[in-house]
């Protein structure tokens, strides 16, 4: 039998998550592709619980804790200083929540970007500020509840990938924990690229999406099959890749089922799902679209 | 070798000669000379360093942070809002326990914008745990910096220097550039004992319990009150090897003073002509520079104040509903000791207005008048309102 999956644990087996936390597995699955040449800055999020308190820490490599807004510019530190004493072979990983990328990091996030600063960017975005109890981050989606949108949040989600790739990075995909065979190659790929690279993935909170925890992995899967989270690529800004497995279009049935197996969405009536619907078509022609733009490009 | 520079510049040296390798800043008036000739050293090469330019001031001090944790020597400046941004980091800097060096030029917050000097900037972060040296003069500007990273990396607690808005950074005076070899010998390169390293996987800046948190507080204040024995020791080391040293406090012509005025910063240089004068005439008075400010030497203080009659503190800053920052200090070293000067508090100089030998005199005439200070804040050059 052929592990596809690298075997090498960098995560210790004990750490805080909840049940079911994709974003504990995400950096499972980072760790391994990445390997222990890797330095984890580690803005306010989940991951600042997860890891542990003093003195614990439940990855195996170095970790600094930071605030919460400064993921992209201490990561732009910790580079800078490995370059200029010499250790040119180390990974920084920039590990940070949907707040801390979306919201209050965007603009250390940006400008590091811009600078096209050395570092891996991942953002594991579990669509609210979960630590805190669940409020509404610019991530969450149109309709979802959460403490600070009782009723439901009346603005879509941020395209934070649209904004990424605005910076002509050189690499920026979306990844799953559902996939995990894609998510390791896209942390091996951007590994391998200079420059700053962003992964954006999806991860599933029972928490805060109010679900069961032995649907995680099945809900983040759904939010791929059904066109709501597409995974695709985008080098330099310019060339889109859509990746395989997925619906070749956004699937009505499971955009329902998607939905109907969260809590947050439980006060949707079905004008709202409809719209819904809708709003994910068109976000899928919008990809699509700039598939298409390759093609423009190649010529 | 002796060169004619600005304040700004005289930063921009110390930091070469001690050997920066990591810059991150961002521009703010008065205080973007300094960062401009840090990018033309590196482009140059005649800095080793790498230089981040990045979108704000709270990034700058979060870059400085993560060169630092990460091995490297890392240094900042900035002024006024810049630092004010950065207040957050500021604190992480020295809970982190990161020996940054960053240069504040002291000026007026805003509103209404200004760009000229006082203090409250640098001093409404007394609390954060950086040592604070004010300068006066350029050459002191240069040799602080220097003699702050070798504090800073003994007590792991970060360093600001901190010089007046224009009056220092922009004006020109001649300055010894030490020699780098010496300096080399003086400031070791930076090797701490803890870092990000692949060989001992730690994490840094955990969740920490009520169960530590204390004890972590509290070695910050140790580290704070050994910083005054360092910092005493580095600067006596400083003198053997450029000649120069400035104690972290400066009595002058304090001998049988009836009179002491205390100050900070440019309004120090401005004052020893007054006392220079009114000495030749026979007055018995002196003045106390105060340099180091964090730790506070409050001993050195007493000793130096504790023979006088009165003693008149000059403030260039306000703390909002109590008076003269220095002031306050300087009263609450003096109330468990037994002999105690009269001590008046003057404030003066508030957003860059200009403080003159006059205004000084106008100082020394009040105290000369005044046998019993009570707690009222004077006010020296400010206009009538009503």
């Amino acid at each position: 039998m052929k592990f596809t999956i690298p075997q090498e644990e960098n995560m210790h087996p004990g750490h805080l998550a909840c049940p079911g936390c994709g974003g504990a597995l995400a950096m499972r699955l980072a760790l391994k592709a990445l390997g222990k040449k890797t330095m984890v800055v580690l803005p306010a999020c989940c991951w600042s619980i997860i890891n542990g308190p003093f003195p614990y820490s439940a990855v195996k490599v170095p970790l600094f804790h930071t605030a919460f807004e400064t993921a992209g510019s201490v990561s732009s530190g910790i580079k800078a200083a490995l370059d200029i004493l010499g250790k040119k072979d180390i990974t920084v990983l920039a590990w940070a929540g949907d707040g801390g990328t979306f919201d209050i990091g965007l603009q250390a996030l940006s400008a590091a970007a811009e600078r096209n600063d050395d570092f891996i960017y991942v953002c594991y975005d579990n669509e609210a500020y979960m630590n805190t109890g669940i409020q509404r981050s610019s991530a969450t989606p149109w309709g979802a509840w959460s403490s600070t949108t009782p009723a439901a949040k009346e603005e879509p989600k941020k395209n934070i990938m649209d904004i990424m790739v605005a910076h002509r990075i050189p690499y920026a995909a979306t990844a799953s924990v559902s996939y995990p065979d894609d998510f390791i190659r896209k942390l091996k790929r951007a590994k391998d690229i200079k420059g700053t690279r962003f992964i954006h993935a999806l991860v599933c909170c029972p928490t805060g999406w109010k679900c069961s925890s032995e649907i995680s992995i099945k809900l983040t899967r759904l939010a791929v099959q059904s066109g709501i989270f597409p995974l695709y690529e985008v080098e330099n800004g310019l060339k889109y890749t859509l990746n395989k497995p997925q619906q070749i279009s956004p699937d009505n049935k499971l955009i329902r089922s998607y939905l109907g197996a969260q809590g947050r969405f439980a006060n949707l009536s079905e004008k709202d799902t409809k719209k819904i619907v809708a709003d994910i078509k068109s976000e899928w022609l919008r990809l699509l679209n700039k598939i298409e733009g390759n093609i423009c490009i190649k010529q | 070798m002796k060169e004619v520079m600005s304040g700004n510049h005289a930063v921009s040296y110390g930091a070469m000669l001690s050997r920066a390798q990591v810059i991150a800043a961002y521009p703010i008036t008065p205080q973007t000379q300094i960062v401009e000739m840090l990018s033309e050293f590196c482009r140059t090469g005649r800095l080793k360093a790498k230089f981040i330019k990045v979108e704000s001031e709270h990034s700058a001090l979060a870059a400085c942070i993560g060169a630092s944790i990460a091995g490297a020597r890392a240094f900042t400046a900035t002024s006024a809002q810049g630092l004010a941004l950065m207040h957050e980091l500021i604190h992480w800097a020295a809970n982190g326990r990161m020996p940054i060096v960053m240069a504040d030029v002291n000026r007026s917050m805003a509103p209404g914008w200004s760009i000229w000097t006082d203090q409250n900037d640098s001093l409404s972060q007394r609390d954060t745990g950086w040592l604070q040296f004010y300068c006066e003069s350029n050459q002191e500007v240069i040799d602080t910096i220097i003699q702050g990273y070798k504090i800073a990396e003994t007590v792991l607690l970060p360093v600001m220097v901190v010089l007046d808005a224009f009056v220092l950074s922009h004006t020109s005076e001649g300055v010894d550039i030490p020699e780098q070899k010496l300096v080399d010998k003086f400031l070791p390169p930076y090797k701490p004992q803890y870092k990000m390293d692949l060989n001992q996987t730690l994490a840094f800046g955990a969740l920490v319990t009520p169960d530590y948190n204390f004890e972590l507080k509290y070695q910050i204040q140790e580290a704070m009150e050994y910083s005054l024995t360092l910092a005493r020791k580095v600067d006596k080391e400083f003198k053997r090897f450029s000649g120069r040293n400035y104690g972290l406090i400066e009595p002058y012509r304090c001998a049988r003073a009836e009179i002491i005025l205390v100050t900070s910063g440019t309004i120090t240089s401005t004052a020893r002509e007054v006392i220079d004068n009114l000495r030749k005439q026979g007055e018995k008075i002196g003045l106390l520079k105060i340099r180091m400010f964090r730790p506070f030497p409050a001993q050195e203080v007493i000793e130096a104040l504790e023979d006088c009659k009165k003693v008149a503190v000059i403030d260039r800053n306000i703390g909002y509903g109590v008076g003269g920052i220095l002031c306050q200090e300087i009263k609450s070293a003096f109330c468990n000791n037994a002999r105690r000067p009269e001590i008046f508090g003057y404030i003066t100089g508030i957003g860059g207005r200009d403080v003159t030998p006059d205004t000084i005199m106008e100082i020394v005439i009040d105290v000369r008048k005044n046998n019993k200070a009570d707690n009222r804040i004077k006010y020296v050059g400010l206009r009538k309102l009503r």
